[in-house]
């Protein structure tokens, strides 16, 4: 028989979709089996008293965990989050119910044999509740006590090679797509650029640095599998600079209806024959394009990058050769300001297609980094100004998006030494006014007034 | 000239034991404002390094972290963190 009675809670299970209390009670019954027979070294009724304060809360319409805590593990401060309740008699089990984040691999890439490895810790040291993924993207694990945190981290850096990810105001972990491993659209290495930040920013993502977290997310394409442009303060997307490569007769194949549009994504019911001026032409959002006489032209110059026309027509239209990033700052979710998508600031920084050397092409991993510190330079130029200006006149708990607001992007653009260009204005000439620097006027602001009073009478 | 980190402890310490009457957590950026003519990223070094020492501790709300003397606070003690 359950520990508390939960009929509130017990109502939630009643809807259509899969319930997360139907997965505590799984836990919570199983830890009570333990049929592996495990020493458990926390409580072994956690999840019982998990959802009996759950229960409680949603009776009495507040919370019952406390605001934050104190507790880590040695030299980190980020990837442990202290949570304590405040019926810790009524609730034991609860009392500490510590989360830890723990760094997802790369484009999320597991192995069976990897989660066995994970959860068989995580069975023995905390309540068995995982959250698959977190916002960040980090595996978070729900619930332990502060004796089991150095444990867990020892058996995650040493048995499995696995690091914490970031909390607080640190670089949270960063999260890519599976990028050009598995995908053809992909423009950028998002893991080798994933991994490699990842590595270089190590001080940044494990001890506080910032006036709040700061957030990279890397997207291989424009399709924007990892929506990095709404979820991260710095959003990288793989993108190119020529035109977009056409095979004119495999576009005479989609139009034929030899080739399924979509790679047959919508092959499920019968649509019609495929229609290239309704399914493509007429939907390009800035009119770029046109089939005449069985021929696609693409006016590249007015592309937005949309992808639309590539994921139609996938075996006729691929991206650019010229490859690189678009950076875009300040996309972060509500709280000042309401929600905000990134803007973009650095339309495009080259990434060097023939530097293609993998680690196994090096004797050692330092030597590996040293070639993506050269090949990556441009774009970590380009991330320390931001941060070099967000850490100086950030404040408290301003989010990167909110000082871009507050100080405006003449002065982003300023501190982050980018030139202004045409892709920066959203509103063409809605402010008449253009204030200049000295700097930027030839001769200053300095006059000489007798040259001036031969031509203008006082 | 570098900070030097034996003085730069005595000034923080001094700092957050004449403010720690009225609070016991800060913001990584008040610690700027002790050291005016220093770098942020300088200043962080120095505090992330006495965090190690254990002159300092973390706490962290899981969204924000804030930086007190070790000990300061109700918190280790109300949960038995001692």
């Amino acid at each position: 028989m359950a520990k508390h009675k939960t009929p509130l809670l017990d109502q939630l299970e009643s809807g259509p979709w899969p319930s997360f209390v139907s997965d505590i009670k799984q836990e919570a019954a199983a830890r009570a089996k333990n049929v592996k027979g495990l020493d458990y070294q926390i409580p072994a009724d956690v999840c019982e008293d998990l959802l009996g304060i759950l229960e409680l809360s949603y009776k009495d319409g507040t919370t019952h965990w406390k605001h934050g805590g104190i507790v880590g593990v040695f030299g980190y401060g980020g990837g442990i989050i202290g949570r304590y309740c405040d019926k810790p008699l009524d609730f034991p089990g609860v009392a500490a119910f510590h989360t830890v984040r723990v760094a997802q691999p790369g484009g999320k890439y597991y192995t069976s044999a990897y989660l066995r490895q994970l959860m068989d810790i995580w069975d023995l040291r905390g309540s068995g509740l995982t959250n698959m993924h977190g916002s960040t993207g980090d595996i978070i694990l729900l619930g332990t006590t502060t004796p089991q945190l150095e444990e867990i981290f020892y058996q995650l850096t040493h048995e499995m090679n696995q690091d914490l990810g970031g909390s607080g105001s640190n670089l949270r972990t960063p999260a890519d797509c599976i990028g050009s491993s598995r995908c053809e659209y992909s423009c950028i290495d998002t893991q080798e650029l994933c991994y490699y930040l990842t590595m270089r920013y190590q001080d940044e993502l494990h001890r506080p640095a910032f006036p709040y977290k700061f957030k990279f997310k890397f997207d291989g394409c424009p399709n924007g599998c990892v929506c990095s442009i709404a979820r991260s303060d710095l959003s990288f997307i793989g993108t190119w600079k020529d035109a977009i490569q056409i095979n004119q007769a495999e576009v005479k194949a989609y139009v034929d209806g030899q080739s399924p549009a979509g790679g047959g994504s919508h092959s499920s019911r019968d649509w019609g024959k495929f229609d290239i001026q309704k399914e493509v032409i007429d939907l390009c959002p800035t009119k770029c394009m046109a089939y005449v006489n069985g021929e696609l032209k693409i006016y590249d110059k007015e592309c937005t990058r949309c992808m639309h026309c590539i994921n139609v027509m996938p075996k006729a239209l691929k991206p650019g050769k010229e490859k690189g990033v678009s950076i875009l700052c300040g996309a972060k979710a509500p709280i000042v300001d309401g929600a905000q998508m990134g803007t973009l600031i650095r339309p495009f920084i080259a990434v060097d297609q023939t530097m293609d050397k993998q680690l196994s092409d090096f004797d050692s991993e330092d030597e590996w980094v040293e070639y993506l510190d050269e090949k990556y330079a441009d774009i970590t130029e380009f991330v320390e100004l931001v941060w070099d200006y967000w850490m100086e006149e950030g404040k408290n708990r301003e989010r990167l998006g909110e000082l871009m607001i507050r100080e405006g992007l003449q002065k982003f653009l300023e501190k982050t030494e980018t030139d202004p260009m045409a892709v920066h204005v959203q509103h063409p000439r809605t402010n008449p006014y253009i204030f200049w620097k000295e700097d930027e006027v030839d001769g200053g602001w300095e006059r000489d007034i007798e040259e001036y009073r031969k031509a203008h009478a006082r | 000239m570098a900070l030097d980190k034996a003085e730069a402890q005595k000034v923080i310490v001094d700092q957050l034991e004449k403010k720690g009457k009225s609070k016991s957590k800060f913001y990584l950026k008040d610690f700027y404002a002790f050291f005016p003519d220093e770098k942020p990223r300088t200043v962080k070094n120095i505090v992330n390094e006495l965090v190690g020492d254990g002159i300092l501790e973390y706490w962290s709300s899981g969204s924000t972290t804030m930086i007190g003397l070790k000990g300061a606070g109700k918190q280790a003690g109300a949960e038995g963190e001692d």
